[in-house]
């Protein structure tokens, strides 16, 4: 598959023999006797497709279904959900009570909407079910080659996939269910496997077969049969027990076997894999959980506006039927008939006075239907219609689209759209989404010598720093960029060191040409990176388990060390000969390699070289290295050690590089130990290797240091000032080191020289000190993980975060997975705001769940992020306009489209209420039946669904050149209670207005000039009218945004309006009852229709255009003033603009602006003072 | 690490991975809609703006609301309250039992005409506190039945005027049973008045609302007996007046037309009015008048209107006033930062 197109060639290897931690033989644990016993009783015949027992066995196939629905379930599951919603539920019941006789109107018109509304979210759940369809369909169609018997591979379907069968799976392909390892291309059957979708880590993993399948290939699974017996699916991804009976013996195996669905196989041809778990049997799949659903604050406030509502209507039919109730008793007393027309002697339980407290119980229900107006029926269909157009434009955004991955923002849930306006914290991770995790060798220091003269981003942003602001101001990013661009073209990748005095075999010359000699020799030999060479153009690839290794090789290659091959024992090396100045192939003879892991903290080799010298190769991190050189290996040290401090503030990873020779005697000491060490079947054996390693990791002579840059991603400085200036706090979340970490926070102006630091580690384990000089410019750092699980679990949790809340920016090192998701949780709760976790890798995923917005870094670290984030963007800089731009607008758009939803229905609904009054409360609808249940869907929803997709108070343009902005979502000004209440309120005495402005015109006097007087329809169509003119213009009144789409929408509903009564009209009376003909006849020649209307309109709208007038003149909120801005025409002038800018600018703390700020206040201080 | 692997999700994890075919470009297709750069209008309230919008709701309206004045006020408008008159001094302890009592009950009422009324005079009875909107009452009919013969029988929703001893009414229902029965006779110098009753419905009502074949049918047959009877040899499309009694009214002061007097009344006439008192509004302490009145353009005599079309004018206009002293005095200040909520609360959000 891949690289298919070139011809490679790779020797066969057993790499096997290399690795000492990691591969052994495998043996029987005591796990092993479990075999066959409760939850171990799976057995697989493989290599049997035709064996009678797999019928008998019944285990899944491997079809993988994300879907929430199934056809069959659809339909009943996706109603539920809908119910689930109190508004919903609210409306099925009404809907329900319109069919009794209580109904105060027709139960078509009372259903019809709720069906539309429910329809309509049904059919968006489908669409969206329907697009996990396709992703499985894809998924589960994927070809993988599976034996088809007498040694033929046919390609098949994941899905068609049963226990048994053989597999062969190819470089850089999934593997398509949970496998048992049988051999691989290289013949001790190791493969690398790649697990990022499962754990996140990006190091490749060593996998091994069993020993007797290893010769496998091809044709000889002609014949081949294995019987296995292993342990029940479950979800633990680290272990697995079973036993491989294979021609009569039995062999154990382990997790060391098991090839999981959803990793990668990497660095390795192709493999051979028996299918033990497939589909939902599969560990991986187990192990999956649903995400978690989120709900925006917006809507978890709108939960309680609805229940506010419902109050309101409550106390409104409560007072009613009091009312009525009393009325009612009253018309018929000791057999006097009061209002004898409505024949009170002999009525239905509905209205009879005899049963009064029952009658007004009923009128209680047919109230709360009548004004079931009140609470918005269309409201969750339309914020989820507005949210997916929403989403459609963050997909579309053509400035969030990342031209060199091909990809764009992607918004893969709609619901937190306008969460995205309302950040107040950012939990950033480091690798892959402020860095690149490309790794450049940009430094070293050999001898006690400084070379590499590359600039690294760090420096950059110091330089920056240190020149003048004016100029930087203006133009760093083409200065940014322009440094970036020519790094880029003029390198190699992963390398950007240039240095005259050692670069073109110079090396020779300098004083220290054996030590570095030796440097380099150590760079191109001490690794487990597998070269790999292209057969046309001869030049060589590296493929390495991290991308530092391949740094270091890249940059012993450029320097002249040119690692070109490597068998099972063997490396060569190209190398300059320093007695007699020419290229030499050397071959040095790999005995046995020591591994890195975290806790070693180096990695060593100990090879032989041509002379027969035994040398063992070190590198590793400088706390360890440093203690274990020997005495007369202490030349340098002074001077490495300063230079390593010196690359950790450029914010650089370093490494030591340290060797010593070994005597024969030594060494095969060492050998038969670690060989004893490593045939060990004891459980302590990993300790006995680890006592073994540390015996000859001692007296190590120093050669030198490596620095290596994490590349900063583009525009992060940028972006981050921009956010830092949107008063956004932005936390560090990483599982580096505190010097890098506290480097990288340099390096994008998160720190400052000038702050005050508190570091928190282990060190300084008295946090309640720490309160006390916990002041506002300050940095805190938890460190070690202990500490912080200490403060997460702990008692000093609230002061910990009370601390951390009040500082700057934070940052937190050496935190793991879960640890970054506490953390997560902590600033959650600990200030009640929203927070967004942004992340690439699989480590994140904790986070990304856990804060209220999960946005993943589409990047180069695999889906898993991606996955289960909200939102997946492509570079941490379009953080900035995601935020800012569409944060922002989404943000505004909603909780205004909900505010005026609740207005429009107040205005509607309190009509009916007001007119109840003049009705003794009885509960006749003012309006004929399918005036009111229109009312949300025709008349005053489009306008209302553009508000929500279209509006901006600013443009793009400005919501980035005033970042200020934010802070209305994040302080929440557009949807505070006083807002909603406010709106609520204008609702309400619009609908005053309008009842009282139109019942006090058309009184009983004649309508029109052929003396006919008004009934109850005429009255209805009147002030309906008046309604649909006033919340449409309301609309227009608060929106500053009219594209032709608002133009349509807003007087094309009041065009429908009229349309719509003309056509109902002639619609016959059978169907239009008392609309029938009510508009051409009787509303429409009346002068006073329109007379009353224009009056009624004006009159209501006309306190909102005071209130509106006088706060945008003289209390303008921010978004105001911008418009004033843009409006007068000063945004041209950048001085002025800036001066705006400034003024409104709260003093910011973090970013480079701030840096700057703060520059300028040391220089000023200094002056004054000289 | 072991701890991240149970939160792990799937889904086609490697879907979006590219796979090896290079596949078309995923980049946005640049338009202005989906890039949200529609060309729009942003208009906002300046200063002229809100002016200008004032100065026009002021201008426009004070006109309007001078004209809807003057047409109210040319409305000439003879209001007679005669609940309490038409009852006997000696009955009006018990108005109810008199009104329900046999006997004739005719009433005179005189009525001075103190500006001239030019023809078509309309006649109308005012009820007042009488609750034709009542659900109950709004319910209690059977428009199919009014419609067609056909749907006779179709009286369910008339209960308890459906039907008398198992035959059908039509026209069911309580608003037709309660129909208003006063009636008015008009003279002038002893001379009769003639009052047209043709045309005082809604075309649309008479002609596809009541049929013309539809004839009252065990009308107030049943006790006990509501309002007035109807001729059954009349088809219901002619009985205009139950047509406008059955268009409810839509609150509980109303009037209804009673008729038209076709010829002018001049200034200083005095019409006797012979009036039948049937009706019984005493029960519920409802008022009840005669109304004669001429209509205007805009109907009938409602200074409301006129009053308020002066009143928001002159408050536009005020306003125009004020906002433009406002604007002069109170110059805007560019970037004041002090509007800002957070910038107050700036020092606890460092």
């Amino acid at each position: 598959m891949a690289g298919g197109g070139t011809k490679r060639r790779k020797r066969r290897l057993q790499l096997s023999k290399l690795y000492t931690l990691t591969c052994t033989k495998a043996c029987f644990k005591p796990d092993h006797s479990q075999i066959g016993g409760p939850g171990f009783s799976r057995v697989v015949y493989c290599n049997e497709p035709d064996s009678p027992e797999i019928d008998s066995m019944n285990y899944c196939d491997n079809y993988v279904r994300t879907t929430k629905y199934t056809l069959a379930t659809f339909l009943p599951k996706s109603l539920f959900e809908q119910f689930r919603r109190v508004a919903n539920f609210y409306f099925l019941v009404t809907g329900i009570l319109s069919f009794t006789p209580l109904a105060p109107y027709t139960a078509a018109s009372a259903i019809a909407p709720l069906l539309f509304v429910i329809g309509a979210t049904m059919v968006k759940e489908g669409v969206e079910d329907w697009r996990r369809k396709k992703q499985d369909i894809e998924v589960n169609n994927r070809k993988v080659k599976v034996h088809r018997g007498d040694g033929n591979f046919d390609s098949r379907e994941w899905k068609t996939l049963s226990i048994g069968d053989i597999v062969k799976v190819e470089k850089n392909e999934f593997f398509p269910a949970d496998l048992v390892l049988l051999s691989s291309s290289y013949e001790d059957a190791i493969c690398y496997v790649e697990t990022m979708n499962l754990d996140g880590e990006t190091n490749l993993k060593v996998k091994q077969g069993l020993e007797v399948t290893s010769s496998l290939r091809d044709d000889n699974f002609k014949g081949f049969e294995a019987f296995v017996k292993c342990e029940d699916p479950n979800a633990n991804l680290y272990s697995f027990v079973g036993t491989m009976e294979l021609k009569g013996a039995k062999y154990p195996l382990s997790p060391q076997q098991l090839l999981l669905r959803d990793s990668k196989l990497r660095n390795t041809d192709f493999i051979f894999g028996a299918v033990i778990f497939t589909g939902h049997d599969t560990k991986v799949i187990q192990n999956s959980t649903g995400p978690p659903s989120k709900r925006s604050m917006i809507e978890k406030k709108m939960d309680k506006i609805i229940y506010l509502m419902f109050f309101m209507v409550v106390t409104m039919a409560f007072i009613g039927s009091v009312i009525f109730g009393v009325t009612t008793r009253d018309d018929f007393k000791n057999g006097v008939m009061k209002r004898w027309y409505l024949r009170p002697d002999s009525s239905s339980i509905f209205f009879d006075p005899k049963r009064a407290p029952m009658a007004a119980f009923y009128h209680f229900l047919t109230a709360v239907m009548l004004y079931s107006y009140f609470i918005p029926i269309s409201l969750y269909v339309s914020i989820e219609i507005v949210k997916v157009l929403q989403s459609i434009f963050i997909n579309q955004d053509i400035h969030m689209y990342y031209e060199e991955a091909d990809k764009p923002a992607r918004a893969r849930t709609s619901n937190l759209n306008e969460e995205l306006g309302q950040v107040d914290t950012i939990l950033s991770d480091k690798t892959g989404t402020l860095t690149c995790n490309s790794m450049e060798f940009i430094k070293c220091s050999v001898a006690g010598t400084a070379y590499g003269r590359g600039v690294t981003e760090v420096e950059m942003a110091m330089g920056r720093r240190k020149g003048s602001f004016l100029v930087f101001q203006s133009n760093e990013d083409d200065v940014e960029y322009s440094k970036e661009a020519v790094a880029e073209e003029s390198t190699v990748k992963g390398f950007n060191f240039r240095d005259e005095r050692i670069m073109n075999g110079n090396w020779v010359t300098e004083t220290h040409a054996d030590v570095i000699q030796k440097f380099f020799r150590l760079l191109a030999v001490c690794h487990t990176v597998i070269p790999e060479v292209d057969e046309d153009t001869e030049k060589i690839s590296y493929e390495a388990e991290s991308p530092d290794e391949a740094a270091f090789v890249i940059a012993a290659r450029e320097l002249g060390f040119e690692f070109f091959n490597r068998t099972q024992t063997t490396i060569s090396v190209r190398e300059l000969d320093l007695v007699t100045g020419k290229r030499i192939e050397r071959l040095y003879k790999v005995l046995n390699v020591l591994e890195f892991n975290s806790t070693r903290k180096r990695m060593s080799v100990i090879v032989q070289d041509e002379d027969g010298k035994l040398l063992l190769l070190c590198k590793g991190a400088d706390n360890v290295m440093f203690e274990r050189l020997s005495k007369n290996g202490r030349e340098f040290e002074e001077e490495t050690r300063d230079h390593v401090n010196e690359y950790a503030d450029a914010g650089l990873r370093t490494l030591i590089l340290a060797y010593r020779e070994l005597d024969e005697n030594e060494y095969k000491v060492f050998n038969e130990r670690i060989s004893e060490a490593k045939s060990s079947v004891s459980a302590d054996r990993e300790a006995l290797i680890e006592e073994v390693t540390e015996m000859v990791e001692k007296d190590f002579i120093l050669l030198g240091a490596t620095a290596v840059e994490d590349k900063l991603q583009n525009g992060v400085p940028d972006c981050i000032d921009k956010l830092a200036q949107a008063g956004i706090k932005i936390w560090v979340l990483t599982g580096d080191k505190m010097e890098t970490a506290i480097n990288i926070g340099f390096s994008c102006s998160l720190l400052r020289q000038d702050m005050k630091q508190i570091i928190i580690n282990l060190e300084t384990p008295e946090i309640h000190l720490l309160e006390k000089t916990g002041e506002k410019n300050a940095i805190a750092k938890a460190s070690k993980e202990n500490v912080l699980s200490q403060i997460i679990n702990g008692k000093s949790q609230l002061k910990y975060s009370e601390l951390a809340i009040g500082c700057a920016s934070v940052i937190c090192c050496r935190s793991s997975p879960k640890q970054k998701a506490l953390v997560t949780r902590l600033v959650k709760s600990g200030n009640g705001k929203t927070t967004l976790a942004i992340g690439d890798g699989a480590n994140d995923v904790g986070m990304l769940q856990e804060a209220d917005i999960g946005v993943g870094i589409s990047g180069v670290e695999g889906m898993q992020a991606v996955m289960s984030s909200d939102i997946a963007i492509a570079q941490f800089r379009y953080l900035e306009r995601l935020l800012l731009v569409h944060g922002h607008w989404c943000y505004r758009r909603i909780s205004t489209m909900i505010c005026y939803f609740f207005y429009k229905n107040i205005t509607f609904g309190f009509t009916l209420f007001l007119y109840e009054a003049y009705t003794t409360f009885s509960s006749t609808p003012a309006y004929n039946d399918w005036f009111l249940s229109l009312y949300n869907v025709f008349f005053s929803s489009l306008p209302v669904i553009a508000l929500g997709v279209f509006d901006q108070d600013v443009s793009a343009r400005y919501c980035l050149k005033f970042p200020l902005l934010y802070q209305e979502g994040v302080q929440n000004v557009l949807f505070s209670w006083r807002r909603i209440l406010g709106w609520m309120f204008n609702g309400f005495y619009s609908a005053v207005i309008i009842f009282f402005l139109c019942k006090s015109s058309l009184q009983s006097q004649a309508y029109n000039h052929d003396g006919k007087t008004l009934g109850r329809e005429v009255l209805g169509g009147t002030m309906y009218t008046c309604i649909v003119w006033v919340v449409n213009l309301q609309m227009a009144l608060a929106i500053s945004y009219f594209t032709l789409i608002q133009h349509i929408v807003i007087w094309g509903s009041i065009v429908v309006w009229y349309f719509f009564i003309a056509v109902y009209g002639e619609l016959p009376p059978r169907i239009s009852t008392d609309a029938y003909r009510v508009f051409v006849e009787a509303l429409a020649p009346s002068l006073s229709y329109w007379v009353i209307t224009l009056f009624v309109v004006v009159s209501t709208l006309m306190p909102y255009f005071i209130y509106s007038a006088v706060q945008m003149r003289f209390f303008p909120m921010y978004h105001g003033m911008i418009q004033w801005l843009r409006y007068e025409g000063q945004c041209n002038d950048p001085e002025y603009c800036d001066m705006v800018r400034q003024r409104s600018i709260r003093p910011t703390t973090v970013g480079f602006t701030a840096r700057l700020e703060a520059k300028k206040r040391s220089v000023r201080r200094s002056e004054s003072d000289s | 690490m072991s701890s991240i692997a149970a939160s792990s999700t799937i889904g086609g994890s490697g879907s979006a991975e590219p796979s090896g075919v290079k596949k078309t470009s995923k980049r946005p297709k640049y338009s202005k809609f989906t890039q949200q750069e529609l060309p729009a209008c942003k208009p906002i309230l300046t200063p002229r703006w809100v002016i200008l919008t004032f100065l026009v709701a002021g201008v426009v309206f004070i006109p309007l609301g001078v004209i809807c004045l003057f047409a109210s006020q040319g409305v000439v408008e003879i209001v007679d309250r005669y609940d309490t008159d038409c009852v006997p001094e000696t009955s009006r302890n018990n108005k109810v039992a008199y009104i329900q009592g046999a006997g004739d009950k005719i009433c005179n009422r005189t009525i001075m005409v103190n500006k001239t009324m030019k023809h078509p005079v309309y006649i109308y009875y005012q009820l007042e506190n009488f609750y034709q909107n009542h659900r109950r009452y709004v319910k209690s009919r059977n428009d199919a039945q009014l419609r067609s013969p056909r749907e006779e029988h179709d009286v369910k929703t008339c209960a308890p005027e459906d039907n008398v001893d198992g035959q059908p009414i039509v026209p069911c229902g309580l608003v037709a049973w309660s129909l208003f029965n006063d009636t008015y006779r008009f003279s002038r110098n002893n001379q009769q008045l003639p009052v047209n009753k043709k045309g005082i419905s809604w075309k649309s009502d008479k002609e596809n609302k009541f049929g013309k074949n539809v004839f009252p049918k065990h009308f107030q047959k049943g006790a006990p007996i509501g309002g007035g009877a109807l001729d059954p040899n009349k088809s219901l499309s002619e009985q205009e007046d139950l047509i406008v009694w059955m268009r409810t009214a839509a609150l509980p002061t109303f009037r209804k037309l009673y008729g038209k007097i076709e010829t002018d009344l001049k200034s200083g006439d005095t019409i006797t009015v012979l009036l039948e008192n049937n009706y019984n509004t005493y029960s519920f302490n409802g008022e009840k008048k005669l109304v004669l009145s001429t209509t205007s353009w805009l109907g009938g005599r409602n200074d409301f209107l006129g009053i308020a079309y002066l009143t928001v004018g002159s408050i536009c206009l005020f306003l125009a006033v004020t906002f433009a002293v406002l604007y002069l005095v109170k110059p805007r200040q560019l970037g004041d930062p002090s509007y800002l909520s957070w910038n107050r609360s700036a020092g606890g959000l460092q």
